[in-house]
């Protein structure tokens, strides 16, 4: 019941999901965070997709993040129109380097604007936002 | 094969409209079209090539606006890579010209933006379309202007770059546009008026930001033997390069941008080094993007961006004038406006720019970014010179 409301409530875009992208959206709604390396050579790379880019290979592994990282970068969003987030302001964008070397873009949660700081560590916590997607965010680590 | 001088920019028109509710987008690009021509002594049955970028709904409105004029020219170029596209297409199309495609070129563009009440910069993305990439960045709330403010931040922590160093961007730029009867803020600004107005997205400022209007513009581009018969002085198509950046599969070092690479094929290209750039445009859809495009195309090394926009150094008396026209952030900013760059820096060879004239301006750079420094972006690089 609580999530039905939730998903009905939720007025934020959702991401298309797709063969391609389904296992990295699955292993978030079990709340575990897993990016891909190539099977071939070693490369890691974030978003997910079904191509190596460095040797084109299509054999991945996928490997667990300790879901630690820090922050590269961030703003504080103060202005957008968007339905959803036009509720939230101000709110936190950031891109986050994970310790297994990758940059993802995220929200900072439990952190206010001033707090925010580049460098700063943070972990990942998850929020299910409607039955089929759980978003990776993150928050100053404890 | 060098295109050095090959070709020429012969006509160019900047529409001067800022808010046309009136006006039909097509209308806007065609009276654009009509006064690049004027401009070069050309007439539309001399038009055998058209680039735009890929407007409307089916991508592919650059057929509709050949039949809005009809037009059937031999060729066409609808390069869609955002503001800097009329950048690079004055290049596809001087590539075009050289290669026998085509011999009279136009490049055009128009934009509704402020009377369609488009919200350029803090509108949003929508969801669940999109590209792959697109699906984890929309949740989490992205804006053009968000995009930026993440490399701001970045060289602020990394380098000490200040508020203040961006804010004299805005109030250089501001400068040249009170001498430009056209544009549409013209009463001066200090640093101080930049840094009192409101956060959009830190560190990002309302005054580090483009503003929104209507607008238009052409070019009329043809081989420089040809336009050295017509009406106005040529300027001569020396060099370009375009290409783009994004994440780079999650290992992006995110202050390094396009204009690294455009620049580095444009100044190779054109033979000529950066000491002989006179003047630049350089596409200043906010304060850091300008910042950041003169350190990445090498006027200084990476980092040192602050001190060089400092201290009036680009005012168009200054040691390194640019945007003479009052840029994105004062004139005018339909969503894309690497035309405007190609336009005034072809009139400033011309020697045209009045009060705002740059003294003996004889090889001008023009730069074009589309999309945004923090996601995905392109860079379009033109070297121009009257000789
Ligand atoms: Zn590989």
């Amino acid at each position: 019941m609580a999530e039905q409301t939730q998903a009905k409530k939720y007025s934020k875009p959702l991401p298309h999901l797709d063969e391609e992208n389904r296992p990295w959206w699955e292993a978030l709604q079990r709340h575990e965070l897993y990016i891909q390396k190539c099977a071939e050579c070693g490369d890691v790379r974030y978003y997910p997709r079904a191509l190596c880019t460095n040797c084109m290979s299509s054999q991945v592994q996928w490997i667990k993040c300790s879901g630690r990282g820090k922050v590269y970068t961030f703003t504080t969003t103060y202005q957008n129109q968007a339905p959803g987030f036009r509720e939230s302001i101000p709110y936190i964008m950031a891109y986050v380097e994970l310790e297994e070397g990758v940059k993802m873009l995220t929200n900072l949660v439990d952190c206010q604007p001033e707090q925010a700081k580049i460098g700063m560590p943070v972990e990942v916590v998850y929020e299910d936002v409607t039955p089929a997607v759980t978003l990776a965010k993150f928050r100053p680590a404890r | 094969m060098s295109l050095t001088r090959k070709t020429a920019v012969a006509g160019v028109f900047e529409h001067p409209t800022r808010f046309a509710p009136d006006k039909s987008l097509f209308q806007i690009m065609a009276e654009s079209v009509r006064g690049a021509l004027d401009d070069a002594g050309l007439t539309i049955k001399d038009v055998n090539g058209l680039c735009t970028t890929g407007i409307g709904m089916s991508g592919m409105g650059i057929v509709g606006f050949c039949d809005y004029l009809n037009l059937t020219p031999n060729f066409v170029d609808s390069t869609s890579i955002g503001g800097s596209s009329f950048v690079a297409h004055t290049a596809h199309a001087a590539a075009a010209i050289h290669a026998g495609l085509c011999d009279v070129c136009v490049v055009v563009y128009g934009s509704t933006a402020a009377s369609s009440r488009f919200a350029i910069g803090t509108g949003g993305e929508r969801g669940g379309a999109g590209d792959p990439c697109d699906q984890y960045e929309i949740p989490f709330g992205p804006t053009t202007v968000g995009a930026y403010a993440m490399i701001a931040q970045r060289h602020m922590h990394d380098y000490g770059t200040t508020a203040e160093q961006l804010a004299e961007i805005a109030v250089t730029t501001r400068l040249h546009a009170s001498m430009n009867p056209a544009a549409k803020y013209r009463d001066p600004i200090t640093v101080e008026d930049v840094l009192a107005s409101r956060i959009i997205s830190s560190p990002l400022h309302l005054l580090d930001c483009c503003i929104i209007s209507d607008g238009g513009g052409a070019l009329v581009i043809t081989s420089a033997q040809r336009a050295r018969d017509l009406k106005k002085k040529p300027v001569y198509i020396l060099g370009a390069g375009e290409t783009v950046r994004h994440a780079a599969r999650g290992q992006r070092d995110f202050l390094e941008i396009a204009a690294a690479q455009s620049g580095r094929l444009a100044f190779e290209r054109a033979g000529v080094a950066h000491k002989d750039i006179d003047m630049a445009m350089i596409y200043d859809s906010f304060t850091i993007t300008v910042l950041a495009t003169l350190e990445n195309l090498g006027f200084c090394k990476r980092g040192e961006g602050g001190a060089f926009v400092s201290g009036g150094r680009l005012r168009f008396d200054g040691e390194f004038p640019i945007n003479t026209d009052g840029g994105g952030l004062s004139s005018n900013h339909p969503g894309m406006r690497g035309i405007f760059l190609v336009i005034e820096a072809a009139k400033q060879l011309r020697g045209e720019c009045g009060p705002r004239q740059v003294k003996d301006c004889k090889i001008a750079l023009v730069h074009g970014t589309g999309g945004a420094l923090g996601t995905r972006h392109s860079g379009a690089t033109l070297i121009l010179s009257n000789q």
